[in-house]
């Protein structure tokens, strides 16, 4: 029986335009961006001026706030600009432009630490830190911190994220294929960070060649055990996946810990793996190049801060008439109306969709079809919610759970009269918080 | 490069490419099947009976919107459906001119007195044959036999009036007198059950409310058989039931429809003056929709349950 949750959908998965592509390196990027908030949190400072001449694997910016991360260079050069940028998020972020010397020269404090035996669990975790990971699969959450729990939480599982559940992407499917022995590496330095002795992987199921070489590269290691899922949409998501694998339930409000649960992609488990193996911080990631409206498909390897454009031209430039420029998936990703944003930490996939594949339908009444009910993980009433959000009524948007909404696109997508379901939800979140800081 | 426009709306970015249009015209395309079988049994005379109700739906339609300086939404199927349901549900012989009015009544106090589609809190196809069974009395209930032409009684009639019961194999094809798309039961469970496939009808509100009927028959003495096969039970319970705009949201408060209509049609059928239930047991299941949506929202995940 493979393991899932009540709800979801199941959307044209179209991963075929990548799944059996080996990761390229992308070329070495001529200039980077490099925002200095590519996370949840406060976003750190930076450390150099313009001028500077940095390496690869330099700290550019310093974390200060308990809720941050640092950020590296990724090329070797000079630092031309440091100032606002245009970031993925549509906001303008304080970012350090680096023009590549196409050295590529590596930083002379880049070390490989003790063996991970050696280590204890709170060097692990600042190596974690200084390393400046976090959430990989689209969040972008500060893993050191989610591996320090509050006292009073204990932790008695991690769930390795890889079940990769947007249609299009395929990074951490080829990641897992190609190296899999860095993902169990980062789930036993989690677990061994905190003294955690059971780890899962959860896959999807229509990855069988992740989930075999997984579970090669498991064989031995006690504790951890390899769980193949259903293939559907938002099997990915946190509170569905600790659901599927350990059949709890993240209280309404609540995070995974209160479950005593841990989830971290399989992304950052990599990433986690090279900063123990190599010294090497977070300076590069898989980014799945993909959709109707690019030349040639890809998985690339990519210097964060890389600009959108040169990717795209790597990938052979745009297709036939293009609608949308996604960074992550088709259902949570974020459409991009520029194209010199720079890839961050956490862009799973550039998206170009062409026109036509574009949701573009006028809404029109709602018949109460109720397939957006059927369609939610959370088992929210999405269409009731948008009618309250319609009428400007917060307090009773909140009263039926509005705030629990994981904004996963799910009600939106089935929905016949192609209301943006999704959309008024947010507002409605949007104006619930807004109420309660008054 | 740089010149692209870019379409910045925000997530989901695709779409299950489902329409309301789409459903509404496989509902039709499924309305087909117990059509041609009230066509084959009473004639011609009930497809041009078909053909007039789906007419003066749309038109009634169109004219409400113009009148009220709205958009014409006639193509998006929902008033030919409305316009076929009720047809299926008239007497073969009613004369075309009460069908008209019967229409334009389904369309305008049914539906867009309360502003078109999805905000009518009752089927307005049932709407429409109730006022036709309130203003017509004798027309509605003059049943025309299918195997010689003649007029005579409906099976239930037959069995309240003299307890006698109708061959099953008869009431399942629908060789009896009735309204012309009721009497089929084989092609209502079809379409019905093409529907179910579709994703356009949930198999709770027809499974919970023919087994409320059967169980409750079983139980009172009578044959359960004949109260499923005949009337308008099967096509109420696939296709006026499960109504999408006048029935509950959530997969319990369906349930709890279904069982409702049930009852309702067993307490009409068995105790009360007519011999057919059916459309009143939905209109009036149709009034508790409301009160059924507040008191069944689902319990959402991790809604205490925190340990």
């Amino acid at each position: 029986m493979l393991k899932t949750f009540k709800g979801g959908i199941h959307p044209e998965y179209n991963k075929e335009y990548t799944n059996r592509k080996p990761v390229e390196r992308a070329k070495l990027p001529s200039k980077v961006i490099i925002p200095m908030s590519q996370h949840v949190g406060a976003p750190c400072e930076p450390i150099v001026k313009v001028g500077d001449t940095v390496k690869v694997g330099q700290k550019i910016g310093e974390a200060k706030a308990p809720v941050s991360a640092p950020v590296h260079a990724s090329v070797s050069g000079k630092v031309i600009a440091i100032e606002p940028r245009p970031h993925p998020s549509g906001a303008l972020v304080m970012s350090v432009v680096i023009e590549s010397d196409g050295k590529d020269e590596i930083y002379e404090g880049i070390n490989p630490p003790k063996p991970l035996e050696e280590l204890t669990p709170d060097e692990i975790k600042t190596i974690i830190r200084e390393a400046g990971i976090v959430g990989m699969g689209g969040a972008g959450f500060p893993t050191q911190v989610k591996l320090s729990p509050p006292s009073g939480k204990t932790i008695d599982t991690i769930i390795v994220n890889g079940a990769e559940c947007e249609p299009y992407l395929t990074s951490d499917h080829r990641l897992m294929v190609e190296h899999p022995e860095d993902v169990v590496f980062g789930l036993l330095a989690i677990m061994k960070a905190t003294g955690v002795k059971k780890g899962y992987i959860g896959i999807e199921n229509n990855k069988p060649d992740a989930i075999e070489a997984i579970k090669k590269a498991a064989k031995g290691f006690e504790g951890i055990e390899v769980v193949e899922l259903d293939t559907k949409y938002p099997q990915g998501g946190e509170k569905q996946l600790i659901n599927a694998i350990t059949g709890r339930e993240v209280p309404s409000g609540g995070l995974p810990m209160d479950v005593h649960v841990i989830v971290d992609n399989a992304g950052t488990c990599a990433a986690i793996a090279k900063a123990l193996k190599t010294g090497m911080p977070l300076i590069e990631r898989i980014t799945t190049v993909t959709g109707t409206g690019v030349n040639e498909p890809k998985n690339l390897l990519i210097r964060i801060g890389t600009p959108f454009n040169e990717i795209i031209e790597q990938c052979g430039g745009f297709k036939g008439e293009v609608g949308k420029v996604i960074m992550g998936g088709p259902m949570m990703g974020l459409a991009q109306g520029l194209l010199d944003v720079p890839v961050i930490k956490g862009t799973s996939g550039i998206l170009v969709l062409q026109k036509k594949d574009v949701n573009v339908e006028e809404p029109s009444n709602c018949i109460r079809c109720a397939k957006c009910v059927d369609a939610c993980p959370i088992h929210l009433l999405p269409t009731t919610l948008a009618k309250f959000a319609q009428k400007g009524k917060w307090i009773e948007a909140e009263q039926y759970h509005a705030m629990d909404c994981i904004e996963c696109g799910c009600c939106a997508y089935v929905c016949p009269a192609h209301i943006p379901l999704t959309q008024w939800i947010r507002l409605a979140k949007n104006n619930i918080v807004m109420s309660k800081k008054k | 490069m740089q010149d692209y426009k870019f379409i910045t709306t925000s997530s989901p970015h695709i779409h299950s490419g489902e329409s309301v249009s789409k459903i509404m015209y496989t509902v039709a395309g499924a309305l087909l099947l117990p059509t041609a079988a009230g066509v084959y049994f009473f004639g011609i005379r009930a497809l041009l009976l078909v053909i007039t109700t789906s007419l003066a739906c749309i038109i009634t339609e169109a004219l409400f919107q113009m009148l009220r300086g709205k958009k014409i939404t006639i193509w998006d199927g929902s008033a030919l459906v409305t316009g076929i349901l009720l047809a299926l549900n008239l007497p073969p012989g009613l004369p075309l001119w009460m069908a008209v009015v019967g229409s334009a009544v389904a369309i305008s106090l049914g539906k867009q007195i309360y502003g078109g589609i999805g905000s009518n809190p009752f089927n307005p196809a049932l709407i429409g044959r109730v006022f036709l069974m309130i203003t017509f009395p004798v027309q509605m209930t003059k049943w025309i036999n299918p195997v010689d032409g003649t007029t005579g009684a409906t099976p239930l009639m037959l069995y309240k009036m003299q307890h006698v019961t109708t061959d099953y194999f008869n009431l399942l094809i629908g060789r009896t007198g009735g309204s012309l798309g009721e009497t089929s039961a084989i092609m209502i469970i079809i379409g019905g059950l093409y529907l179910i496939y579709r994703g356009y009808v949930d198999f709770r509100t027809p499974l919970s409310y023919l087994a409320t009927v059967a169980v409750l028959s079983f139980l009172l003495g009578r044959d359960p058989v004949l109260q499923l096969l005949s009337g308008g039970l099967m096509l109420g319970a696939f296709f006026m039931a499960t109504d999408m705009v006048t029935s509950p949201i959530s997969r319990l408060g369906k349930i709890i429809f279904g069982i409702g209509c049930g009852l309702f049609t067993v307490i009409i059928r068995f105790y009360g003056g007519y011999p057919e239930g059916v459309s009143f047991s939905i209109l009036l299941m149709n009034a508790f929709t409301p009160i059924i949506n507040r008191l069944t929202v689902p319990r959402i995940y991790g809604e205490v349950k925190a340990k």
